[in-house]
């Protein structure tokens, strides 16, 4: 019988998906390796020789300002990774359970505006909230719980988690969300069936079997809160500055692409690892 | 009910920085703080005037468009391949297609800028930024489109080619026509997300800033917030308005394959 | 060629098909005959829908020949084979009115709008819709659903129409119905139907001749009466309703089984070729019958005790144990005026016809 990779129905999804992948590889793998060689480089004076070197490295690991940036960012962005998935399952769960059928999409649509508008604007307006004369404060100052205003909650790491918490809440939500829908309900009455109480129930059924949802919300939330350099360049002071503000510094403004390459995989390598390391450690939750 | 207090509780956190933009955009006054000074309509007028913003939303608008285009294009084929036969290695192609999900933007943003800059030395212009929202916004696509493919009867097909079609007509006629509400609700949110992204366009951007590079400029610049909090308004009016429609696309899509589904868009 | 050839519609000669390392169709020969109801019965995974795919041309064959209607078939796409689907889940297009997808087949078709309208109207009368045209088809019931597949299909004229499990999502009353409906239709347009079922009852209802599939392969071939009364296998025999295997031996055409004696059977009851030996006697619940009071014994009459009763209302099953017999054999009762209903327990008296009985070699 004729071959042709369109006889099959495997030679035709081969030859369907084939674009969109030769698209990532072009756009994707390729400015990665790009980058790769490009920390590997030496910079001189404006232009960059493709000479092998270790040097950008060195510079990471002798720069102190490099290793308290990528650990705040670190640390940043796993306190914004707690708080976004502790707050977020709750509402999870209250629209997957409590929420009747019909008015989910509802639920999540409401939940899923705010994520759409303006990245910027939103930023921005965390700084009126949270500002010298912002809404707390003023609020505060009127009913006079506080003589003067807070300044803690600007300019500082604080305000940097508090905004990033926000924008990153319905990547949180929808995994868990997701994972909670595809519970079967009678698995529930089951386990109240054999003995459990609401509380035992959630914690030997609902839980386990949300941990898939769990781990895609710690990591969707994990590993893009590394790469974000608006929130801290806009709420962060000079104390609230984190590793991406320095990678894009680098290339922008330092003009020391070969550093900012090896600063940007350094900060890869380090979310990758880490990402890896919460996947096995959980990987027998994860086979549901 | 605790829970649901929660719920709304969360809602308003959500929606807090949302419901300040119209105040303050309306506010006769310069500095972004309370007590309010009155209402005016300025703020709208010198939108109105200022002509490189005009320039700017031209520019975004175009790369979004196309963005859609593309992304949705691209979308489609990833999603159709999903719902069919596998072969060795599908996952992976898919689970890489749809890495840019996951990866930080500023990755990608440098790592474009390096192989367009330093190893093509290729102009940045409208056309990389466009390049990169593609590369950024086709895993939404096909996510979006997963849900209108996968809901699609395979005898839809061998149907309508037993009835006498070929397989393009059988596509053409019964599937394109299902899929369509997806395809939709995609090129909306590609719309979306090309319009507001700045991370990778403030890197890739050419001579010509796009809407939230524009934006992200008058930030430093006090006197001229109020403005900018009259254009969120705007902004942010556009995007649920285009949220709505591509969300109503979406459930039409589904009820059209005969589809009860409480999923939102991811 | 013998006239039997001649009109055969469909012919597989040894058909194979693979996906991967599953074989799926294990070497088919079959021949289907013009304007004939044929079923393709059998449980799920012997391969049944898959043979339906490969003569709809859905599934390419891995080895063999198939030709329909005299044309070897290798290579041919559905939509240029004499044949229509309707399809397991019907695959009404969903976003098309029930016109539109009855017609949707005439798009190709030279004829006139008007003339095509016609048509349309006619194949809606013919399967009982008349007047549902402007209808938008997700509003149809289950019923109607599979109508218009129907009529989609037949309004083609096909050689052949295949039918996947096409009432299997209905309800049993429904699903009655149309069994009778479908048999009316198909003697009407006098179409080749050939029909994929896991249900021995509607195969039996509807068809004319029947294969039984297990495996990947045919078990056995022939009409309802034959399959039913002459199984050439256990597993035949126990798909289609419900035998009794008793042990015993066999010698020519003299059968001995402990507890029932010796007993003289025709040729044709050694339904798996004739053999000397050990034997299971297989023997059909209606075919062993109570004796109360008065009934005549026909001579033949085995001692036992009742074991278990169900009662199914016009039906009543007893599970009864006779002297020298191993394993409680099943009897079904009509339970006629003036019968009672035995209980467990009771001892009784049991005869058989052995006309009833099939012979096949020991396992």
């Amino acid at each position: 019988m004729a071959g042709g990779l369109f006889s099959t129905e495997r030679g035709r999804t081969v030859a369907l998906v084939t674009p969109p992948f030769i698209y990532a590889l072009l756009l994707l793998a390729l400015p990665l390796g790009a980058i790769i060689l490009f920390s590997f480089w030496q910079k001189d004076g404006y232009d960059v020789v493709p000479t092998f070197t270790l040097e950008n490295y060195r510079a990471f690991l002798d720069g102190e300002v490099y290793q308290v940036l990528l650990g705040r960012s670190l640390k940043v962005s796993a306190i914004v990774t707690v708080i976004t998935v502790i707050l977020a399952y709750p509402i999870a769960y209250f629209i997957s359970f409590r929420v009747p059928n019909n008015r989910k999409s509802l639920w999540l649509f409401l939940i899923t505006i705010p994520f759409w508008t303006s990245y910027l604007v939103r930023v921005f307006l965390w700084k009126v909230i949270l500002g010298y004369n912002g809404v707390i404060n003023s609020g505060l100052l009127q009913i006079g719980l506080i003589d003067e205003p807070l300044t803690f909650i600007l300019y500082s790491v604080n305000s940097v988690i508090i905004t990033l918490a926000h924008a990153f809440a319905p990547f949180a939500i929808l995994p868990i969300f997701v994972a909670l829908e595809k519970i079967d309900r009678s698995l529930l009455e089951a386990a109240q069936d054999l003995g459990e109480n609401r509380v035992t129930t959630f914690l030997r059924v609902t839980l386990p079997l949300s941990m898939p949802g769990l781990m895609a919300a710690i990591l969707i939330v994990f590993i893009p809160t590394i790469g974000d350099y608006v929130t801290p360049e806009l709420m962060g002071g000079s104390g609230g500055k984190l590793i991406a503000n320095m990678i894009q510094t680098q290339f922008l403004q330092l003009n020391n692409a070969p550093l900012g390459a090896a600063l940007a995989i350094i900060a890869m390598l380090c979310v990758t690892l880490i990402s890896l390391l919460l996947i096995f450690l959980n990987r027998r939750w994860l086979r549901v | 009910m605790a829970l649901r207090t929660y719920a709304i509780l969360y809602l308003i956190f959500l929606y807090a920085p949302i419901v300040l933009l119209p105040i303050f955009a309306f506010n006769d006054g310069t500095i972004i703080a309370f007590p309010l000074q009155g209402f005016t309509t300025q703020w709208f007028e010198e939108l109105w005037t200022t002509t490189a913003l005009h320039d700017a939303v031209g520019n975004s608008i175009f790369i979004a468009v196309l963005t859609a285009i593309f992304s949705t294009l691209l979308g489609m084929l990833t999603a159709r391949a999903g719902a069919m036969a596998n072969f060795p290695g599908k996952g992976g192609i898919i689970g890489f297609i749809m890495l840019p999900l996951v990866l930080p933007e500023i990755i990608v943003a440098v790592s474009l800028l390096v192989m367009l800059r330093q190893v093509l030395d290729m102009d940045l212009s409208n056309w990389t930024v466009i390049a990169a929202h593609t590369l950024m916004s086709t895993p939404f696509s096909v996510a979006i489109l997963n849900g209108a493919f996968q809901s699609l009867d395979p005898a839809m097909e061998e149907a309508a080619m037993d009835l006498g079609e070929n397989r393009w007509s059988a596509f053409r006629l019964v599937i394109l026509p299902l899929v369509m509400p997806g395809i939709i609700s995609s090129m909306l949110i590609a719309f979306t997300i090309s319009l507001d992204e700045f991370i990778i366009a403030f890197f890739l951007t050419g001579a010509n800033p796009t809407m939230p590079v524009y934006i992200w400029g008058l930030l430093r610049f006090p006197a001229k917030l109020p403005v900018v909090m009259a254009l969120g308004t705007i902004l942010v009016t556009l995007s649920i308005v285009l949220l709505s429609m591509a969300e109503y696309f979406r459930r039409r899509g589904l009820r059209r394959a005969g589809v009860e589904d409480p999923g939102g868009f991811i | 060629m013998t006239a039997d050839d001649r009109s055969a519609l469909i012919e597989l000669r040894a058909v194979h098909k693979w996906y991967g390392d599953y074989h799926a169709l294990r070497g088919i020969d079959l021949k289907i005959r013009s304007g004939e109801f044929f079923s393709l019965l059998g449980p799920s995974g012997c391969g049944k829908t898959t043979l339906l795919r490969t003569i709809a041309g859905f599934e390419p064959i891995s080895d063999g020949v198939m030709y329909l209607d005299g044309r070897n078939v290798a290579g041919v796409a559905p939509n240029h084979r004499p044949t229509n689907m309707v399809f397991q889940s019907y695959a009404i297009f969903p976003h098309l009115s029930v016109a539109e997808n009855v017609g949707f087949g005439l798009r190709r078709d030279k004829r006139s709008k008007e003339e095509k309208a016609r048509a349309v109207g006619e194949a809606l009368e013919m399967v009982g819709l008349a007047g549902y045209g402007a209808r938008p088809s997700h509003a149809l019931s289950g019923g109607q659903r599979q109508r218009v597949a129907l009529a989609r299909a037949l309004i083609l004229k096909p050689k052949v129409l295949l039918l996947d499990e096409p009432l299997s999502a209905l309800d049993k009353k429904m699903r009655e119905q149309m069994q009778v409906e479908l048999m009316k239709l198909q003697r009407e347009v006098g179409i080749t139907f050939i029909l994929v079922t896991h249900d021995q009852e509607e195969a039996l209802v509807m068809s004319d001749r029947i294969a039984v599939m297990f495996e990947g392969e045919i078990g056995q071939l022939g009409d309802p009466e034959s399959l039913y009364r002459r199984p050439n296998s256990a597993r035949v025999a126990e798909f289609i309703g419900m035998m009794n295997f008793l042990p015993g031996s066999v010698s020519g055409t003299t059968v001995e089984m402990p507890g029932l004696g010796r007993a003289e059977v025709a040729a044709e009851q050694l339904t798996s070729g004739s053999f000397t030996g050990p034997a299971r006697i297989g023997i059909r619940p209606e075919t062993l019958s109570l004796l109360f009071d008065g009934e005549p014994d026909r001579g033949r009459v085995a001692p036992g005790m009742v074991d278990e009763v169900v009662y199914y209302g016009d039906m009543t099953y007893y599970d009864v144990r006779l002297d020298g017999v191993p394993e409680p054999v099943r009897i079904s009762m009509k339970n006629l005026i003036g019968r009672p209903v035995l209980d467990v327990g009771t001892p009784c008296r049991v005869t058989w016809d052995e006309q009833a009985l099939v012979v096949l070699p020991a396992a």
